[in-house]
């Protein structure tokens, strides 16, 4: 589905990472790799330090620790929030929504409307277009789009698809309408056939954890998981980023606003490395533009990694400058999404330790 | 010898490629051989693979690779 937008305007970008960083060589018994072959992943996947949580720490503990920074450095006034989007497959609970658990640890207006949605890798484009489309209907204080995820809690150490590229964090972006000209182009697309690529088999209602959906077990191609964890199909999703993800970009820059040559920066969702490299020679993008570097030092973090690839690589330029950006995401659902805007300058656009 | 088999040989080191005919199936390579044998293709045979072409089909045993390589050595002029 395809949208355009005007007036509306990102004014700042916060990602919370934990402090606590885990190192691939450290865990390469669990996965049954030599060392050649771990050196040789790490060069061209980019498997080096992750930032993941310990113990029973949530997406919304490192999102209420941002808010709680950004408040006391009056870099955000609550008083301005007029939504609050979250977007997490790793909620506090099923129920209530996980925006509604920090609405009320914030100390909120009663005003201030609150929604989770349940998506992945594409979910900082998601969370874009809802806030544009509130914005678009009211003009009642900021977004706040949370983009918060712990999958390393569901990912078993042992599955080597999985666990060398988990990453753990928590992002806060503001947006909020202008007075600016600026035509936000965007396009989302879904192909459910595919849904079961990228998935955690047992633990809702369908198929409730238990004892057997627990038990880790060897797996044909000699990888282990339990049914309760995180599984990927990695060889389909690698097909699915060099296929459907730079037709799709490509297609939706013949009607951008913005042409692909005049792209400043790519802020793609970060799989790894290879894949980016990849995904940039398709689309014929010259790598400075689109970082990849967010794996190789926090791992994959959902939907989290794309404000985290901005405020790790841009922090100090979006305070100054003004960028033509292309951000894209793809993954779970399958979902993929594609959007071009002018950011900065920002009124904040960094990233912190928990 | 194939050319090929010294360059399987840095991924998986002492295994016998010549003789599998579903390299994959048989448990040879594994996604994450198949993707750094890609950086190992390039970097060694000077050539880029488009990611689209890194599907099972072209992996799958010693011929299929060959014809994989000379496919992309004809269409780079090499």
């Amino acid at each position: 589905m395809d949208f355009k937008f005007n007036n509306k305007k990102v004014s700042g970008v916060l990602t919370v990472v934990p402090k606590n960083t885990v190192k691939f060589l450290d865990e390469i018994d669990n996965y049954g790799f030599s060392k050649e072959k771990c050196l040789n992943l790490q060069e061209v996947m980019g498997f080096n330090e992750r930032r993941i949580v310990k113990g029973d720490e949530c997406g919304s503990d490192l999102a209420l620790y941002g808010m709680e920074y950004l408040i006391e450095k009056g870099l955000l006034n609550k008083e301005d929030i007029g939504a609050l989007i979250l977007i997490t497959q790793t909620p506090d609970h099923f129920m209530p929504p996980t925006s509604s658990i920090l609405h009320g640890k914030l100390g909120l207006g009663k005003q201030v409307l609150c929604f989770d949605i349940n998506q992945g890798c594409t979910g900082y484009v998601y969370g874009l277009l809802q806030a544009f489309l509130l914005l678009e209907s009211s003009c009642n204080g900021k977004i706040v789009l949370i983009n918060c995820d712990t999958l390393s809690r569901r990912a078993c150490q042992y599955d080597r698809n999985i666990f060398p590229i988990i990453g753990d964090a928590g992002a806060i972006t503001i947006i909020e309408n202008s007075e600016e000209e600026n035509e936000i182009s965007l396009n989302l697309n879904t192909d459910g056939s595919r849904s079961d690529w990228l998935k955690i088999p047992a633990g809702g209602f369908r198929k409730p954890s238990n004892d057997e959906t627990r038990e880790i077990k060897e797996l044909a191609d000699g990888n282990r998981r339990s049914e309760d964890d995180f599984y990927m199909n990695g060889a389909g999703i690698f097909t699915f980023t060099q296929t459907d993800v730079p037709r799709s970009i490509k297609q939706f820059f013949e009607t951008s606003s913005i042409g692909i040559d005049h792209v400043d920066y790519f802020m793609f969702h970060q799989p790894n490395r290879f894949m980016l490299g990849k995904l940039a020679k398709k689309l014929n993008v010259s790598p400075d533009k689109m970082p990849s570097n967010v794996v190789e030092k926090f791992g994959n973090s959902s939907s989290a990694s794309t404000p985290l690839v901005i405020c790790y690589n841009l922090d100090k330029k979006l305070i100054k400058n003004r960028f033509k950006i292309c951000i894209a995401g793809f993954g779970v659902g399958l979902s993929w999404g594609v959007t071009t805007l002018e950011m900065g300058p920002l009124d904040f656009c960094e990233w912190i330790e928990k | 010898m194939s050319e090929l088999l010294p360059i399987l040989d840095s991924i998986s080191p002492g295994t016998d490629f010549s003789q599998s005919q579903n390299f994959i199936d048989d448990g040879l390579l594994d996604s994450f051989d198949v993707v750094t044998l890609v950086a190992a293709l390039e970097k060694k045979l000077n050539i880029s693979i488009d990611g689209a072409d890194v599907t099972p089909e072209n992996f799958k045993n010693l011929e299929t690779l060959e014809a994989f390589v000379r496919r992309y050595r004809e269409n780079n002029g090499l």
